[in-house]
């Protein structure tokens, strides 16, 4: 079953799937803004970290 | 590796800075394995040269989006008696694109014409030697950012101002490029160990064709001359699971242009039909003794 909680930049309700993984990323429909998953239980979400200069493949 | 190795503890660890699809599907393919997985958050991580090693697993997928944060972290590491995937030696050769263009020449790959200068004066110099368009790229980094296609000496000057002005010793090593009128495409090769699993095509309207920026794939086949060139282009940074990116000249030549070592391939295994993740968890399990295999 789908987790939900809001989210922390719009305050808009953010459901995850229920095999979401701690740190996986999810995106906010509403603002967009992604997210990541830092607590499964009872579920949270931050703004996911802004990519920074070295960041690549 | 050191005789601190003798104490490892088994199974795989997996060093990440976002799970993002990449990792979650590599996470499914070491669980379909059966073999446990740590997780290790890059910006929780501390690591100690002479501490032990006995917390950690015996090997680490380096899947860090940060180049520096996943260097040093192999190569302490290995210090530590850990394998790593991939060796901080080849994270190295790939994420820094000097080391890279060194590397693939010195195996004697075809690579675009390159100048590597430290002043700007140098720098102007090279353009002229190269000739416009030309391709200005940061040394360090990665999806196409900051690289800027140079029409003429107006654009040059522009973007070498803003170099300078932008500070850090980096942004002072002027990387430039002859620019490689490619057919709106180029071709990125997966190589896992010795063999190129799969390749595609990646499309754009704009001359920067990464996924990250739009571009769009489609299965290529992976040619005599493409495996040839991926699996040289691979050994030559030293080996693993490596991601080559080539373009193809107006004159059908293929140029060897980058390595990529920690590989995004969400867009790629639907359209190959590969299952690339689960061809990069058969090879590191290989890597692993079996001793700790049986033991994870």
């Amino acid at each position: 079953m789908n987790a939900a909680t809001v989210c922390p930049e719009c305050a808009a309700p953010v459901s995850v799937p229920a095999d979401v993984f701690p740190n996986e990323i999810v995106q906010c429909g509403d603002c967009a803004i992604d997210l990541e998953v830092v607590a499964l239980q009872p579920l949270s979400l931050a703004p996911a970290p802004e990519e920074e200069e070295d960041w690549g493949e | 590796m050191n005789d601190r190795a003798a104490t490892k503890s088994p199974s795989v660890g997996m060093l990440f800075t976002r799970i993002r699809v990449e990792e979650k599907l590599l996470l499914k393919a070491f669980k379909r394995s059966g073999v446990p997985v740590m997780l290790m958050d890059d910006r929780e991580l501390v690591l100690d040269p002479q501490g032990s090693n006995a917390s950690l697993p015996g090997l680490v997928i380096n899947r860090s989006m940060s180049y520096y944060r996943g260097l040093y972290a192999t190569s302490i590491l290995e210090d530590l008696g850990v394998l790593t995937l991939n060796r901080s030696t080849v994270n190295h050769n790939c994420g820094d694109k000097i080391k890279t263009t060194a590397a693939l020449v010195r195996a004697g790959l075809p690579v675009p014409r390159t100048k590597i200068a430290f002043t700007l004066s140098a720098a102007r110099e090279s353009a002229e030697e190269l000739g416009f368009p030309l391709v200005l790229k940061p040394v360090i980094g990665s999806w196409g950012r900051m690289v800027a296609r140079l029409n003429d000496q107006d654009a040059l000057e522009a973007v070498l101002e803003h170099r300078v002005f932008l500070g850090g010793s980096l942004h002072s090593v002027f990387y430039l490029q002859e620019y490689i009128n490619k057919p709106q495409r180029d071709i990125r090769a997966f190589v896992v160990g010795r063999e190129t699993v799969a390749a595609i095509y990646r499309y754009s309207d704009h001359w920067i064709t990464n996924t990250a920026r739009g571009g769009r794939t489609v299965n290529c086949p992976v040619t005599p001359e493409i495996n040839s060139l991926a699996t040289a282009a691979a050994e030559a940074v030293g080996g693993g699971v490596l991601a080559v990116d080539m373009l193809e000249t107006a004159a059908g030549r293929i140029l060897v242009n980058e390595v990529n070592h920690t590989m995004e391939f969400r867009n790629s295994i639907a359209v190959t039909g590969v299952d690339i993740p689960g061809a990069i968890s058969d090879y590191a399990l290989a890597l692993l003794p079996t001793v700790e295999l049986s033991r994870a």
